[in-house]
């Protein structure tokens, strides 16, 4: 009684019922960042199979090395490190080339009013996905290496700053190798020397930590890195998925 | 006193070329087309008619030539592109989503969320209630080109739509609905640009036709 049921109200002219009200950039955002959790989630595998290669990776390191505290405690964070940046290549194989092949991604370079907010959606529900995952994660692994508390709280802050980072390159490598035969191999040979300053200054934070001295610098220059990466990269994401849809 | 219409084409191509790796596909197209009108791009397959679409949209960079849009460049505006629909070879929907929430995602894109109401709507005409909610992996490759289709009647607002073979793999009941949501198009002013290699009833009512 008390709602106006909005299909009568709109019903004399069929031209607007049919017409939703234009929405503002923040909720076409939070829309397109839900929808694309929701494609990630129902394709599953790829999550699946990048989340299980950092849990093998990182558990089988310890068996390898054999139990010597000093010595896993000083390769922990490292290791970590480079299952983490491995992890989200893995995960981000498929990233664009699906939707390229569909002509979604077509749809969206052409018709989307925010066309980089839509890729913002698509890389930031992949972080969630693989980068928080692995964030969340790293306090298990960590009791495999011995790490102490406050290193612990250290790596999962450096995850959380430079796993963005590693999606935006990871990105950037799909975008450019879309329609590209074995692109993976390709991606990995694009991206991998991009991510160097990530994980030195990733696995650097926990390691000064370690020594003794202030992370802080560590977790700036990888703070400093993400707010250059955010803008810089997502329009050179923008420009390569521009390109690749012209094949 | 000439009729806005008349004064401002809607689209109009300039001695538009394509060429496609060393291929020339076409060249010295030359047409304009206005409000309430309606093309039809026939030849045969591989002539280039799905390029001269994607020019069109400004998907593609004409090697040759101009696209105008009221008299802007077509290309170079994408983002705005928010008066045109196109649906391509590929239908552009998401295996994983259904086809209700494809939809919804394909007209978020153009920065409208309609009721579910009207997308419930343009769901049945499309003859796709039974599988709204089923994502469309599972779907059959008519009822796929039904759902992509069934953007149409959710694309009030687009003035332009560009349709590549949006006849093929529709039966004929699907057919007959198509053609009057073209027509309809027409007759509210819209343009409608379409490219089919068989030939069908529709044809003799498309006010220009161009052979590639």
């Amino acid at each position: 009684m008390t709602v106006p049921a909005s299909p009568t109200v709109a019903a004399p002219s069929s031209t607007r019922a049919s017409q939703g009200a234009p929405v503002s950039p923040l909720a076409l955002g939070g829309y397109w960042l839900r929808t694309e959790l929701r494609v990630i989630l129902r394709r599953g595998t790829d999550v699946i199979a990048a989340l299980v290669f950092f849990l093998m990776v990182t558990t089988l390191f310890p068996f390898a090395i054999g139990s010597q505290p000093e010595l896993l405690r000083a390769v922990g964070p490292g290791v970590v490190w480079v299952a983490a940046l491995l992890s989200v290549l893995l995960s981000q194989a498929h990233l664009f080339s699906d939707e390229w092949r569909d002509g979604s991604l077509e749809q969206w370079l052409m018709h989307a009013p925010w066309p980089l907010l839509a890729v913002y959606a698509r890389i930031g529900a992949q972080w969630l996905t693989s980068g928080v995952a692995i964030t969340l994660m790293a306090p298990l692994i960590a009791l495999q290496y011995g790490l102490t508390a406050p290193s612990v709280a250290v790596l999962m802050l450096s995850l959380l700053l430079g796993t963005p980072v590693l999606c935006l390159l990871g990105a950037l490598a799909a975008a450019l190798t879309l329609g590209v035969r074995h692109a993976s191999l390709l991606m990995a040979l694009v991206m991998l020397p991009l991510a160097v300053p990530v994980l030195v200054f990733g696995a650097g934070a926990v390691g000064a930590w370690q020594a003794g001295i202030d992370p802080e610098a560590h977790l700036s220059l990888l703070g400093a890195l993400l707010a250059l990466a955010v803008p810089l990269l997502g329009g050179a994401i923008l420009w390569a998925l521009r390109i690749s849809v012209q094949q | 006193m000439l009729s806005p219409s008349a004064a401002a084409p809607a689209l109009e191509l300039h001695d538009v070329a394509c060429i496609r790796g060393s291929n020339l596909l076409f060249r010295g197209v030359t047409l304009r087309l206005l409000p309430g009108q309606m093309l039809r791009v026939r030849g045969a397959n591989g002539c280039g008619k799905s390029s001269l679409l994607r020019v069109m949209c400004g998907l593609l960079p004409a090697a040759h030539g101009q696209v105008l849009w009221h008299g802007q460049p077509m290309r170079g505006r994408e983002g705005e592109a928010s008066d045109l629909l196109y649906l391509g070879h590929q239908h552009g929907l998401r295996e994983e989503l259904s086809a209700r929430e494809n939809l919804d995602f394909a007209a978020s894109l153009g920065g409208e969320r309609p009721s579910q109401a009207a997308i419930t709507q343009a769901l049945v005409q499309a003859g796709l209630r039974a599988s709204a909610e089923v994502p469309l992996r599972r779907l059959s490759q008519g009822q796929r080109r039904r759902c992509a289709l069934a953007r149409l009647p959710l694309a009030r607002r687009q003035r332009l739509w560009i349709l590549d073979e949006p006849f093929n793999a529709l039966d004929a009941e699907g057919t007959e609905w198509l053609m009057s949501e073209m027509h309809g198009h027409l007759r509210r002013d819209g343009l409608v640009v379409f490219t089919s290699h068989q030939s069908l009833p529709i044809d003799a009512t498309a006010d220009l036709e161009l052979a590639l």
